[in-house]
């Protein structure tokens, strides 16, 4: 099947703009029930964060009403570190409760977690937080990773499975994910993974037996993995696939990598079949929260009291087959400023929708590496930080901080600060110029980026930059 | 008034020259490098015919104005002192004390026999330019570092740019032991009698003192007035005045006006001697001609057979779960069987011969490349090492700042064609055979092209490449070595050249 017969099958902008109407009316009436219908007060002023206004979503195959918040797991804050989330600090797991009881109360049910994540101590951290809630308080996702071919063995999978259920402190599980189809060596590598194994029918009986509450799974990468995994629906009865999808993704996630899906055509097959869609990296990462200064400008302008990261949550929560949307929030202020979105959702209108593409168009102007930060492509065997030397380059760019030539305006002020940021941000010996190119890392990026090149081209700018003095 | 002017220029001299040593932005260097450069014994090791004479004549017009002012240790001692007299009861705490002649010459024999014999560290260890070169180096330069990096630590959290952190780490044990203690011993000789380090040890101040006899204007001390009270003696840190005979030991005497302020019949004043100068000049050429004499064939150096030790390399861990750093490990200085000295110092024989091992150039380095030697031959004179950064491409800051011509001023294009030494790959750590993964890490960051990656099995042309060095090319930067992923010891690494080519 050709891009282009794909596109076709895609609901058209007006479609979409049509379930978004359906979606505005839906929430509000449900708010209106929930909140006890303030007079159609639709935004709340900062500061007070109502507990009991959450936009809830309902599972069509289990009846789960699911806030359309959800909680990842994979940002979580780390003992004294700058950034919250610091190489190798341990969680700080009192701040992992806070988050977590400030969620609950504010009515957040879905939480998100893998083996993987947080160099694998996101699992026990997240049981511990939500152990000390009822359990039907909140509804568990995990999910079965695949980052080592040592994990792949039907055995091994079967360990990483029950090693999950203890250390998440359950008996079971409410969302199970085959972890991020697609990546790596595509349809092969799951096949191997998944299927020769038998691992995906083991998950199937588990399903029948009640230990897997809904089965489904992420998706990142080969689309054909993807298309196939759906065309087998009938059989293995998906009870929810999650995506990547955000306004700028929406359209040009194929033009930023051509190896990469628009959201729009995964978003449009899943809604074809009603099975509803988890959202991953809304933000990308913060990468839409964190913009360059023109679009803060164009996004304030309209909205002068939002946030800039809300117009992303806006546009994720906005389609009414949208299950959840996940948000890794490492901070408090991540959180409260999440619920004050989704705390009665502001659905987007049809001009909020094409005010939102007009402005991805104009973000693609700006060449930022497409990293979210993830922390799949970690640990480096040779010790360098990726994520962090990305951020870096893309901080520069949205700062303007990237001069092309010593002729520059602002070259000398745009190279300290590019320089002298790149050695806060990155220790010495973890910076570009220690990548020795053995592209271990690129298999494990969901964003396909091309890590090794990315690298060596920051690392020949920073040359660049440290020879012409200017 | 005399004294006024002479503390205004001391402090200035004193702070401008400190500074050169705290400073490792390179900017204070372009404004006034001249402090150093004037500075007398790199001067004549620079063989700046110009400054010596100049402050041979200045020397004979005045008399030590160059100890008082010049000379940042003299300064220091001075400083001291200063602090000393201001306890209650101690502002005439010395005493007169005739000249200890064979102190003095001895050791100034001593000095020109090591400087001559090439016995850098003795030389080192006395010159007193260098002697503050160390202890600046050694003691200020981290603390203002460290204050530095407090204040980039708050310009972090405030998103500005204005500060960046520094590294600050212990560049060579020996040397900063040496500098802690002629710090602690001069800290102590100028608490109890101020200027004794000046006037016994100082080969600087002797050869000046020689001048100083027969300088044109001079403190006299007029015998009808005085009374005999002693103040000026007691108040002369020099210990040159001898009240009772109305003398003054001009060969010890630093021309720092204390005295005339001091005494307060008006006994003492700065004037002009009569005598015809023509004698003391033509002595004053002979002696200099002595100390150029500086034999060429010094020493050859020693070539230690230096074990390269080798350690397995870095494994590359497996990865199972996201996120985290791996460890790094440190690299390991290894023994160069020729140790590398910078562009711009022409070859090792030069160098040392002209070192003074003042340490500003290691103060300078902001690569971290250059550190004092341990070697005893040339203990304190510096040395290149990539293991923390390697001679970038940019950077001729040694260059620039050396005030002892033992690294000339070097073009940027000139450094970048001069031969310092060659890698020499060191196959067992080589990661591609190790790890069996592609890298070429080294000959991605060669300045010069020198390095190519080849097939490693000659017959496979598919086979995980190896880096080859072309030793034509090589110019012994470092960048293969310090970039190297092999740790602790990378499996490229530069042996130096004892004699410098130009591509």
């Amino acid at each position: 099947m050709s891009n282009q017969d794909k596109k076709k099958k895609v609901l058209s902008r007006r479609d979409f703009l049509k379930t978004i109407g359906v979606a505005g009316v839906a929430t509000t009436g449900l708010s209106a029930c929930v909140g006890g219908g303030k007079d159609g007060t639709l935004t709340v002023s900062a500061g007070e964060i109502p507990t009991d206004r959450m936009t809830y979503r309902t599972n069509p195959t289990s009846g789960d009403k699911v806030s359309l918040l959800g909680f990842g797991m994979m940002r979580l804050p780390s003992v004294g570190g700058r950034s919250a989330r610091e190489g190798n600090e341990e969680i700080d797991q009192e701040m992992v409760n806070e988050l977590v009881d400030y969620a609950i109360a504010h009515g957040v049910n879905y939480f998100d977690t893998s083996p993987a994540y947080c160099r694998g101590k996101s699992e026990r951290a997240t049981g511990i937080a939500l152990s000390r809630h009822p359990r039907d308080k909140y509804f568990i996702a995990t999910k079965l990773s695949n980052f080592s071919p040592a994990t792949w063995s039907r055995e091994a999978s079967i360990a990483m499975y029950r090693n999950s259920l203890k250390e998440l402190q359950v008996d079971y599980l409410d969302y199970l994910l085959l972890h991020g189809v697609g990546m790596g060596g595509g349809m092969e590598e799951f096949e191997n993974r998944y299927m020769k194994n038998g691992i995906l029918d083991f998950l199937l009986e588990e399903r029948e037996a009640g230990r897997i509450r809904n089965l489904g799974f992420s998706y990142h990468g080969d689309v054909r993995v993807f298309d196939y995994l759906l065309s087998r629906h009938d059989e293995y009865k998906w009870d929810f696939v999650q995506i990547q999808l955000n306004y700028l993704d929406w359209k040009y996630a194929k033009q930023i990598n051509p190896m990469n899906t628009d959201a729009e055509y995964l978003y449009g097959e899943l809604e074809k079949r009603g099975i509803p869609a988890v959202i991953m990296e809304p933000l990308l990462g913060g990468r839409l929260s964190n913009v360059p200064s023109t679009i803060v400008a164009r996004l304030k302008q309209r909205e002068p009291e939002m946030s800039v990261a809300s117009w992303a949550f806006r546009f994720a929560g906005s389609l009414p087959g949208v299950h959840t949307v996940l948000s890794g929030m490492t901070r408090m202020e991540h959180l409260q400023n999440n619920l004050r979105t989704y705390a009665l959702l502001k659905p987007l209108t049809e001009d909020d929708f094409k005010f939102l593409q007009d402005t991805a168009t104009q973000m693609m102007q700006f060449n930022t590496i497409p990293c979210n930060d993830c922390k799949y492509c970690m640990p480096c065997p040779y010790g360098l930080d990726i994520p962090a030397i990305l951020l870096h380059y893309n901080k520069c760019l949205n700062e303007g901080n990237i001069p092309d030539s010593t002729q520059d305006e602002n070259y000398r002020k745009a190279r300290q600060a590019f320089l002298v940021g790149y050695d806060r941000s990155v220790p010495k010996l973890r910076q570009a110029s220690r990548c020795i190119g053995c592209n271990q890392c690129s298999v494990h990026c969901p964003q396909r980026i091309n890590i090794p090149k990315e690298l060596h081209r920051i690392d020949a700018y920073v040359e660049r930059l440290k020879q012409e003095i200017g | 008034m005399l004294r006024k002017i002479r503390l205004i220029l001391a402090v200035l001299f004193f702070i401008a020259v400190t500074a050169l040593f705290l400073d490792f932005t390179g900017t204070i260097h372009a404004w006034l490098g001249w402090t150093a450069k004037v500075q007398f014994l790199p001067a004549l090791l620079a063989m700046n015919a110009g400054v010596v004479v100049a402050l041979v004549l200045l020397t004979l017009l005045v008399g030590r104005v160059y100890c008082s002012v010049i000379c940042p240790l003299g300064v220091f001692q001075d400083i001291v002192s200063w602090i000393s007299g201001r306890r209650k009861k101690k502002r005439y705490r010395f005493d007169y004390s005739p000249e200890k002649k064979w102190l003095r010459y001895g050791v100034l024999g001593l000095f020109i026999i090591a400087l001559v014999a090439g016995i850098d560290s003795f030389v080192a260890l006395l010159a007193p330019y260098s002697s503050y070169g160390r202890i600046a180096s050694n003691l200020f330069a981290p603390v203002y570092r460290l204050g530095n990096n407090l204040l980039a630590y708050f310009a972090e959290r405030a998103d500005s740019y204005a500060f960046y952190e520094t590294e600050v780490w212990m560049k060579s044990l020996p040397t900063f032991i040496i500098a802690a203690i002629t710090f602690v011993v001069l800290v102590i000789l100028a608490w109890r009698n101020g200027r004794t380090y000046c006037n016994t040890i100082c080969p600087v101040g002797t050869v000046l003192g020689f001048f100083s006899r027969f300088s044109l204007f001079r403190p006299v001390l007029d015998a009808e007035k005085c009374k005999n009270c002693s103040l000026c003696s007691r108040r002369c840190k020099a210990a040159c005045i001898d009240y009772k005979n109305h003398r003054i030991d001009y060969s010890r005497c630093v021309a720092c006006m204390d005295c005339i302020d001091t005494c307060k019949h008006g006994a003492i004043g700065f004037r002009m001697r009569k005598k015809t100068l023509d004698e003391q000049a033509e002595k004053s050429a002979i002696h200099k001609d002595d100390k150029n004499q500086i034999d060429n064939a010094r020493r050859s150096f020693l070539t230690a057979t230096a074990v390269v030790a080798t350690t397995a390399a870095l494994k590359a861990q497996e990865k199972k779960v996201d996120g985290g750093l791996a460890i790094i490990e440190d690299k390991k200085i290894l023994v160069r069987a020729t140790p590398i000295v910078p562009p711009g110092a022409w070859s090792a024989r030069h160098f040392a011969q002209h070192c003074t091992a003042c340490q500003l150039c290691v103060s300078a380095c902001p690569n971290n490349v250059l550190r004092p030697s341990t070697d005893l031959q040339k203990l304190m004179q510096p040395e290149m090492s990539y293991e923390r950064g390697y001679c970038r491409p940019e950077c001729t800051r040694c260059s620039d700042v050396c005030p002892a011509g033992a690294i000339r001023p070097i073009a940027i294009e000139e450094k970048s064609s001069t031969r310092i030494g060659h890698a020499v790959w060191i196959k067992k750590n080589c990661i591609p055979l190790t790890d069996g993964v592609e890298c070429g890490n080294c000959a991605r960051h060669c300045p010069s092209g020198a390095i190519l990656m080849v097939p490693s099995d000659n017959d496979d042309m598919n086979s995980v490449r190896i880096p080859v060095v072309n030793a034509e090319r090589c110019i012994g930067c470092g960048a293969c070595e310090n970039l190297c992923p092999a740790r602790p010891f990378s499996a490229i690494y530069v042996e130096g050249h004892p004699v410098h080519s130009v591509m």
